[in-house]
């Protein structure tokens, strides 16, 4: 079973040479064709467009002095000529003894944010298998609470959490402190665990979706066949969910990237953890008197989601389940 | 996770990381500063101390003046061997209590508020102030600042920082000479004076209170002036206290009072719109259109000296021959006491140890007032504090009104409500006021919102 | 930043992700080698363990402390129901309950019909990473981008001074009088939605592209051959192939609309008729300290998620019953 989903053809997918392609790039070009009439064109055209607009609005921005940010619309740039980096010089350079370097800043985020993103999604992968293909009793009850628990405001549940880490996390910090001094006390750690608890809930509602509607043949052949559920999961579960694990990958990582309260709360704030939004939250001065720095800065953490976003892109693919379904 | 899926992130990963090691390249590690080449004259009661112990501070100052407060404390900590770390959010406000009662507090904290400070002594995560803070208080400041930093048990834990005045009126000195006009002495005579604007063809005031989600602030500070000049220090103190309820009489006239200048159509809001542009107009904003003499008064606190900007970023000369220069709001009558509301900066401590006590007796010293005051931008109602230190004209008139022993000085009221009135009600009965609401609406409905208890 | 803290925050991470393979490998061993009496049982437990502690300490036992809370004032006395009579005599209590009503329904089918069209008419098309990157983009701008963004969008200049908000400046150009969109209700409720629209577009559009990728191109090509016109083939192949997808995305994006309040607190601070429950749960367990408060509205909250729940419960019955 596995086996023919490997050596389906996927359309889209230009790397694949086999003699099939061909045929099927065809097939492809024809269905493109009779779908994507002109009417849905244009209002792709216009929805992309309308979307777009405000961001615009806010790139040409980041690139004029706030002078005539707040007195001209940016669609007179041309009437109002006015460039300047001096935004985005302020963002990326500007040091102060209080924080120093934007890279710091950097890494931080980078360091917060991967691990909060695979762990969850492991974690809820794992879980949403359960859920979807082992029987057991009050395994609906025990879904639709952790469904419901999506809905717990994360800023009512800072203080219990902080409490634990403080008084559990923190003595084993200080311990590999002492050990390896180059790790500070104030670590990662309970960012990550918060940030992995705070994704659970949705992460496992999601994937739920997704590996309940990989059809029960594959899986119960493979049972049959003598896999152990361990087996199932990693052979056969995971590379199936994989525009699943990718999409909610994406969005975990955005919502650990663009986090300011949970890293605030569990990092005491301090460099050694902060990540970039603190220091971006920063720069707009302590009375918001320097807010058009926000505007550059904003395009300047927009970057590395995006980057996530295009390398993740390629795991969108058509047609995993194909050939396996129950029809 | 397949290894195949690890290498293909390892890619987009390895470049942010090398786009991040390019950054920190980008800056260099500021070198440390070591006693030798400092003068520790200042700084040797403070002790010196072993093995380099660090203290953490909180607080909610960021950016340039984040800067100059980290600077303060560069010869003390070269001198007492003491590291201090600082780290400035705005969401300090916010988070500190969560951090408090998550035992996670930083050692000590500037809390920029006295409603924040008593919420946080009341609740028991403040510790109180050692010995020899109090006795820098005793010495170095007024009992009414002392007042502030003790909490309803009578312990004292916090020390005054900062300080800043409200209630300044800023004007153009040029504007005002070419037109004859003369500093109004009462609040009358500003009326008189608004009056007199609108006659030669002119709008007085520019007003804003916008200030994204602390919206209305700029308001209440309107109010709080009227309220302390017309009314008096002791209703004052009997309003924040909730003694007399919030839409006692006396406040009802005070908010009357403003509102004949804010929501007079003629008085506001030139250059700006009509009334309802109040609420939409960044305070930031506000007092810019002085410059090109579009209005003539602006409302707003001494800070607004670094708001000031050119509309071709060339500099505002602030000095009482410059571009602009401000007035205190006037007492109620001519020769009536001088009386202000300002604000300032408690600094608690969270946790207790000997370079904790070291960093806050220097913090309440004479020494770091003068220490502050001379890198700019802020002043101290440190009684120690040298004026001619102040970094500008209207920060050394401040300075001299908060030493004079005949100053009536009150903390802004909203500070010291409590947060549910003090950070929200009063904010937003301000909008619903400038919006159309009648005065008698919105003190009441202000007033249901005090917490009972 | 030094060398050495790099390298001590690269130690971190490496180890992190070290450590956090080599549990689950163990985990995913122990299920492989689990006793054979009650082995699905054992099975079922390492699968699920995980997730159900990490839930119990983070958020479980959070959620029950406060709801204690929301019958305690804000020094921790007990006040029996008082922070429920408060939340509903404040003038602009009915207000706001409605304004979060609206937001609950207006939300979630905006975003996701916008976004399944989206999703819809390029897939496939040539550029179409490019063009779903355009409407995943306020996706990744932060709120507090978002909120500057909109309120450029939404700004308003009187009389004769130029506009800066775009939507006046469109105003002007057509000959009409700008207007104070924020502060006129109740069209500023919908403007702020359309804030969160704008954001939340790019979550369905990409669930759904997901999930019309997963639909077998064999049956589409089948139906094409039977002579159906693509509406139909939407309706008939598509549709169920992705309902699954389409409740979860509804779901989640309710669910996050309830619970957001920086779009309201960033633009109209809830001024103006504008506030919505999540606003005033933040600004009274934060800004105003009163917890208590704080806790009764998030309870009043979770309430409002019920009817969801339940709906997803029916939903989940009958995939269940399908099986």
């Amino acid at each position: 079973m596995s086996d023919n989903v490997v050596d389906l053809p996927v359309p889209g997918i230009k790397t694949s040479k086999t003699d099939t392609t061909a045929e099927v790039m065809g097939k492809a070009t024809r269905v493109k064709r009779r779908l994507t009439s002109r009417t849905a064109t244009v209002v792709a055209l216009v929805i992309a467009v309308l979307w777009t607009l405000p961001t615009f609005g806010l790139f040409i921005s980041s690139f004029r002095p706030a002078g005539l940010i707040s007195t001209t619309g940016w669609w007179t740039i041309f009437q109002n000529p006015g460039f300047t980096l001096g935004n985005y010089q302020e963002v990326l350079f500007s040091t102060s003894q209080s924080s120093p370097q934007l890279g710091a800043y950097f890494v931080n985020s980078l360091a917060i944010a991967i691990p909060a993103t695979l762990f969850p999604l492991v974690i809820a992968a794992m879980a949403a298998y359960a859920f979807a293909w082992i029987k057991f009793k009050g395994s609906g009850a025990l879904f639709v609470l952790i469904f419901a628990l999506q809905i717990v405001p994360l800023q009512l549940a800072l203080i219990p959490l902080l409490q634990m880490f403080t008084q559990l996390l923190r003595p084993g910090q200080e311990w590999v402190h002492s050990i390896i001094p180059m790790i500070p006390e104030q670590g990662y750690l309970p960012v990550w665990i918060a940030h992995t608890i705070f994704a659970l809930p949705l992460a496992i509602f999601l994937l739920h979706n997704f590996i309940s509607e990989i059809p029960g043949e594959v899986i119960e052949a493979a049972r049959v066949d003598g896999a152990s559920h361990g087996q199932v999961f990693f052979r056969i579960v995971l590379p199936l969910a994989v525009p699943a694990l990718a999409s909610f990958a994406i969005f975990q990582f955005l919502w650990v990237w663009n986090d300011l309260l949970v890293a605030l709360i569990f990092s005491g704030g301090t460099q050694d953890v902060a990540p970039l939004t603190q220091r971006l939250a920063e720069l707009t001065g302590t009375r918001g008197q320097d807010w058009q720095r926000l505007t550059a800065a904003a395009f300047v953490s927009l970057v590395v989601p995006l980057i996530v976003f295009f390398s993740l892109q390629r795991y969108f693919v058509r047609g995993l389940l194909a050939g396996s379904t129950k029809g | 996770m397949s290894v195949k899926q690890h290498r293909r992130l390892f890619v987009p990963v390895a470049a942010a990381a090398v786009l991040g090691l390019a950054l920190t390249g980008c800056t260099g590690d500021i070198a440390a500063q070591t006693a030798e080449d400092t003068d520790c004259a200042d700084y040797t009661d403070y002790g010196t101390f072993e093995g380099n112990p660090e203290v953490s501070i909180g607080g909610t100052i960021q950016d340039d003046e984040a800067d100059r407060l980290v600077s303060s404390w560069a010869d003390f900590q070269a001198c007492t061997g003491i590291t201090v770390n600082y780290t400035g959010t705005k969401e300090f406000e916010a988070q500190i209590a969560v951090l408090a009662e998550g035992g996670s507090a930083p050692d000590i904290g500037i809390i920029p508020q006295p409603g924040l400070f008593n919420k946080l002594a009341d609740a028991g995560f403040l510790k109180a102030a050692p010995e020899a803070v109090e006795a820098n208080v005793d010495t170095w400041w007024s009992t009414d600042w002392k007042g502030y930093g003790t909490a309803a048990d009578g312990t004292f834990y916090a020390a005054p920082l900062m300080a800043s005045i409200k209630g300044y009126v800023w004007y153009s000195p040029a504007g005002f000479e070419e037109q004859g006009y003369a500093i109004p002495e009462s609040l009358g005579e500003l009326t008189e004076l608004s009056e007199q604007i609108v006659a030669d063809g002119n709008v007085p005031w520019c007003v804003g209170i916008g200030s994204g989600d602390a919206t209305g602030w700029p308001g209440t500070d309107w109010v709080e002036d009227y309220v302390l000049r017309q009314a008096g220090a002791e209703t004052y103190d009997k309003w924040v206290s909730h003694e007399i309820p919030f839409n006692d009489p006396a406040i009802v006239s005070a908010f009357d009072s403003v509102g004949e200048i804010l929501k007079n159509p003629e008085f506001v809001n030139a250059g700006l719109g009509d009334v309802s542009s109040i609420i939409s107009t960044e305070f930031g904003d506000a007092g810019l259109p002085i410059l090109d003499g579009s209005c003539s008064l602006h409302h707003q606190a001494s800070f607004y000296e670094g708001f000031w900007k050119n509309a071709d970023e060339s500099k505002v000369t602030v000095a009482p021959d410059g571009d602009v220069y401000a007035f205190l709001l006037p007492p109620a009558e001519v020769g009536g006491e001088q009386a202000v509301t300002g604000g300032g900066e408690l600094v608690g401590a969270f946790a207790e140890s000997d370079e904790i006590t070291a960093v806050l007796s220097y913090l309440s010293s004479d020494t770091w007032a003068n220490n502050r005051v001379e890198l700019g931008g802020v002043i101290s109602a440190n009684t120690g504090l040298d004026a001619s230190l102040a970094s500008s004209d209207i920060l050394k008139q401040s300075v001299e009104i908060l030493q004079d022993p005949n100053t009536v000085f009150r903390f802004d009221g909203s500070d010291l409500m409590p947060g549910a009135v003090g950070t929200d009600s009063f904010w937003k009965g301000v909008v619903n006021w400038l919006s159309g609401d009648d005065t008698q609406k919105v003190v009441d409905t202000i007033e249901s919102s005090w917490p009972k208890s | 930043m030094t060398t050495a803290d790099l390298l001590g925050k690269i130690i971190q991470v490496v180890a992190a992700l070290a450590a956090f393979s080599l549990v689950i490998g163990l985990v995913l061993f122990l299920i492989d080698k689990a006793p054979k009496r009650g082995r699905d049982y054992w099975q079922l437990a390492f699968f699920l363990l995980p997730a159900v502690l990490l839930l119990l300490v983070g958020l479980i036992y959070p959620a029950f402390r406060t709801s204690l809370l929301a019958f305690s004032n804000s020094s921790g006395e007990w006040v029996g129901g008082e922070n429920f009579v408060w939340m509903f005599t404040q003038p602009a209590a009915l207000v706001t309950l409605g304004n979060t009503v609206i937001w609950v329904v207006v939300v979630p089918i905006l975003s996701t019909i916008i976004g399944l069209t989206y999703a819809l008419f390029i897939d496939k098309s040539r550029g179409e990473k490019y063009f779903k990157a355009l409407v995943f983009m306020p996706m990744a701008i932060s709120f507090v981008g978002a909120g500057i963004i909109w309120r450029f969008v939404y700004d308003y200049k009187s009389g004769d001074n130029a506009q800066i908000g775009l939507l006046n400046q469109i105003l002007v150009w057509v000959g009409a009088e700008p207007v104070q969109w924020l502060q006129t209700s109740p069209i500023n409720t919908f403007l702020l939605i359309i804030v969160m629209i704008w954001i939340q577009t790019g979550f369905a559009m990409v669930i759904c592209s997901a999930a019309i990728k997963g639909v077998p191109t064999e049956q589409i090509e089948a139906a094409q051959l039977d002579g159906t016109n693509p509406w139909q083939r939407f309706t008939n192949v598509t549709l169920p192939g992705i309902r699954g997808s389409l409740v979860v995305v509804i779901t989640t994006i309710s669910i996050a609309t309830l619970k957001v309040f920086d779009i309201v607190r960033t633009m109209t601070a809830g001024n103006f008729n504008t506030s919505v429950i999540a606003n005033e749960m933040y600004t009274q367990a934060f800004r105003a300290g009163e917890q208590g408060r704080g806790a009764a509205l998030a309870i009043v909250l979770f309430l409002l998620v019920l009817p969801i729940v339940i709906y997803n419960v029916r939903i989940l019955r009958q995939q269940r019953e399908i099986r």
